[in-house]
């Protein structure tokens, strides 16, 4: 992409700062009849940052896109884009880029009159905008498909032309509504990461939306969890990950194990061991579920010196063979639901179903609920 | 083995049968508009002229009429897809809930009889008449009404085609106002719905003739009925050439390269060597 391409100008949305705009929804509330599709949700968007809204279908994260789009009314709260309240602004003259979950190309016109469009509606001449559509279809490498329809390209290349043409009138802010959800598994996976190169290069404010929380964790700087229409936490992908806020998120994003366990003090027994309680804790005292972590959960076999093992002993149940690592269900003595553990490839070789294990919590801070 | 001389010689049976349909439907179709043509240009003494069709432009109620006609087929075709579009993107975007409705009225004309919406529109005519003028272009108003059952269903068609939802938000959200939305989104990708519209609408408003008799319009089909009271040669004549100009439109239609004449040319590309995409970049599958 040109220089002049690249370089943030004084748009529709007011002076940007190099490397783009802060994005502020300040209690947004939607609703659709009695359903409330966004009550009072919150998010700062620092400028040129990505940040990925991820929550289960329904929590009103797409909605909150659309409403920052113009795209939807906010029955309530504002919307704040480089310093300007958005309230009155219509979509069109919000000067965003928005990504599609469905192929969002024009039948008619072909991949480089796609990526001129937003130019031509801003009045650019035929030449100079060609040569920026030109340049828009090089930073997603598909300059030599600039004459092919929408029905001549994959999907891939659909939604990396509808990208270009985003970026094409140079937005204030990148919209993605799930943008990668209708590829296939590898397409999906090339695809987000050239976005996110795409996005460090130009530096625009991004707010993707997804339901795929491996999208989220891997492409965002940071994540907000959403959930009935509310943000649960916003963090860094390993924050969110390590310390989760909520039970919800705990549960929401990657894979818990649910372990009854003693707490109190500032603390709970779980598995042989007293774990910390995260902030997040719903249960301080008393009976408690912990949420567990499989590769917090460390396995010693029985066939080793497990006598001196603190921790619960249970039964492997199921092995599923993942490579690098082994995950195994361990069926716990006292009952319960099978526990999801990671053994190492080494251990995985030399364990089958059957084999009785002594399992205990590795020392990390917990959340209990 | 068997199967390899009964292949070809079914191939031949069902080629039969298929040329025979063809040829039976073809000439129930042509004879007979021949037979149109051999009256039209048959003399009473028994030879051939071509006084009936040249009389056609000459014969001063019949092109009248036709230019009426043709001014009110145009004209109601505007006020159609000026009106329904629109509306059937409303629905489509913002009023979802109104198309079961909206199909059920534009439907509903199908259902009344001529006679009957004559009965009904008489008394509004009256008025139209009162604050328009007498003019046969009067008759657009009525037409618009018998001509949106399928009109809809042409529009319904193409529009059900698109992801209209998605392609008017895209151009929105890249600074399309609602007029480049219609014109510069919508309407070039329904040119082919807009089109077909456009000759059905032609084609009621040329073969309509109990309206605009019994609401004392001279219009073609009824300066047709009334040539033939006095020269039936002339009236065979004018019927044909309407039919002919209906055909036209149709088969201009089924030819009209809209919609696939921008597709059609990059797909030789597609089949050509093309450079292959860089990695990563999700080649065609």
């Amino acid at each position: 992409m040109s220089t002049a391409t690249r370089q943030n100008t004084t748009g529709a949305t007011g002076t940007r700062a190099p490397g783009g705009v802060e994005v502020r929804l300040e209690g947004l509330r939607r609703s659709f009849g009695d359903v409330a599709a966004l009550d009072g949700l919150d998010l700062t968007i620092s400028p040129g940052e990505l940040v990925a809204l991820l929550g289960p279908s329904g929590c009103g994260k797409t909605t909150a896109l659309r409403v920052l789009a113009g795209l939807e009314r906010a029955d309530a709260g504002t919307v704040v884009v480089g310093g300007r309240d958005l309230a009155r602004v219509p979509a069109h003259r919000r000067g965003m880029g928005m990504v599609f979950q469905a192929y969002s190309l024009l039948p008619h016109l072909d991949a480089l009159d796609n990526v001129a469009f937003g130019l031509r509606l801003r009045g650019m001449g035929a030449a100079e905008r060609r040569r920026r559509a030109g340049d828009a279809l090089e930073l997603v490498g598909l300059s030599a498909q600039a004459h092919r329809f929408a029905p001549q390209m994959s999907g891939g290349q659909q939604q990396r032309v509808a990208l270009a043409r985003a970026l094409a009138v140079q937005p204030s802010v990148l919209l993605l509504d799930e943008p990668f959800s209708a590829l296939d598994a590898k397409v999906r996976e090339q695809l987000r990461e050239e976005v996110r190169r795409i996005q460090r290069e130009v530096g625009t404010t991004t707010l993707l939306v997804t339901h795929d929380q491996e999208e989220a964790l891997s492409v965002a700087d940071r994540v907000g969890v959403v959930r009935a229409g509310r943000l649960e936490q916003v963090a860094v992908p390993q924050e969110l990950y390590r310390r989760p806020a909520t039970p919800f998120v705990a549960e929401f994003v990657g894979q818990v194990n649910r372990v009854a366990c003693e707490v109190g003090a500032g603390g709970a027994q779980v598995l042989g061991r007293r774990l910390p309680l995260l902030p997040g804790s719903t249960t301080t005292s008393g009976a408690g579920t912990a949420l567990l972590r499989p590769e917090d959960v460390e396995v010693v076999l029985e066939v080793e010196d497990a006598s001196t093992v603190a921790g619960a002993r249970g039964t492997v149940v199921q092995l599923v063979f993942l490579g690098a690592a082994t995950r195994a269900a361990v069926q716990l003595d006292g009952g319960g639901e099978p526990l999801v553990v990671h053994l190492a490839a080494r251990t995985g070789e030399h364990t089958a179903p059957g084999a009785r294990v002594v399992v205990r919590a590795a020392q990390v801070p917990v959340l209990v609920r | 083995m068997s199967r390899h001389h009964t292949g070809p010689r079914a191939g031949a049976g069902a080629r039969t049968i298929r040329w025979t349909v063809l040829g039976v439907a073809a000439a129930a179709a042509l004879v007979p508009l021949l037979a149109m043509l051999d009256f039209s240009t048959r003399t009473p003494t028994g030879g051939r002229s071509g006084q009936a069709w040249s009389s056609l432009a000459t014969d001063p109620d019949l092109s009248a009429a036709i230019l009426v006609s043709l001014q009110l087929a145009l004209l109601t075709a505007v006020v159609v897809v000026a009106l329904l579009l629109p509306t059937m993107l409303l629905v489509a975007l913002r009023l979802s809930w109104a198309r079961q409705p909206l199909e059920l009225v534009c439907l509903l004309p199908l259902a009344v009889p001529a006679v009957v919406v004559v009965v009904g529109v008489a008394p509004v005519y009256a008025w139209v008449v009162h604050l328009l003028g007498s003019s046969p272009l009067n008759l657009v108003f009525v037409y618009a009404v018998l001509a949106l059952p399928y009109a809809h269903r042409a529009l319904a068609a193409g529009l059900g085609g698109l992801d209209l939802r998605t392609l008017v938000e895209a151009a929105r959200s890249l600074g399309a106002r609602w007029p480049d939305v219609v014109l510069k989104v919508v309407l070039p990708n329904l040119t082919g719905a807009v089109a077909s519209t456009v000759v059905l609408v032609v084609a009621v408003v040329l073969g309509e003739f109990t309206v605009a008799s019994l609401l004392g319009y001279d219009t073609l089909p009824v300066a047709i009925n009334l040539v033939g009271k006095r020269d039936a040669e002339l009236s065979v004549a004018a019927s044909l050439a309407s039919l002919v100009l209906a055909f036209v439109l149709l088969l201009g239609l089924s030819l009209l390269p809209v919609g696939r004449r921008r597709r059609a040319a990059p797909a030789a590309a597609v089949l050509s060597p093309t450079p292959a995409a860089p990695p990563g970049t999700g080649a065609p599958s």
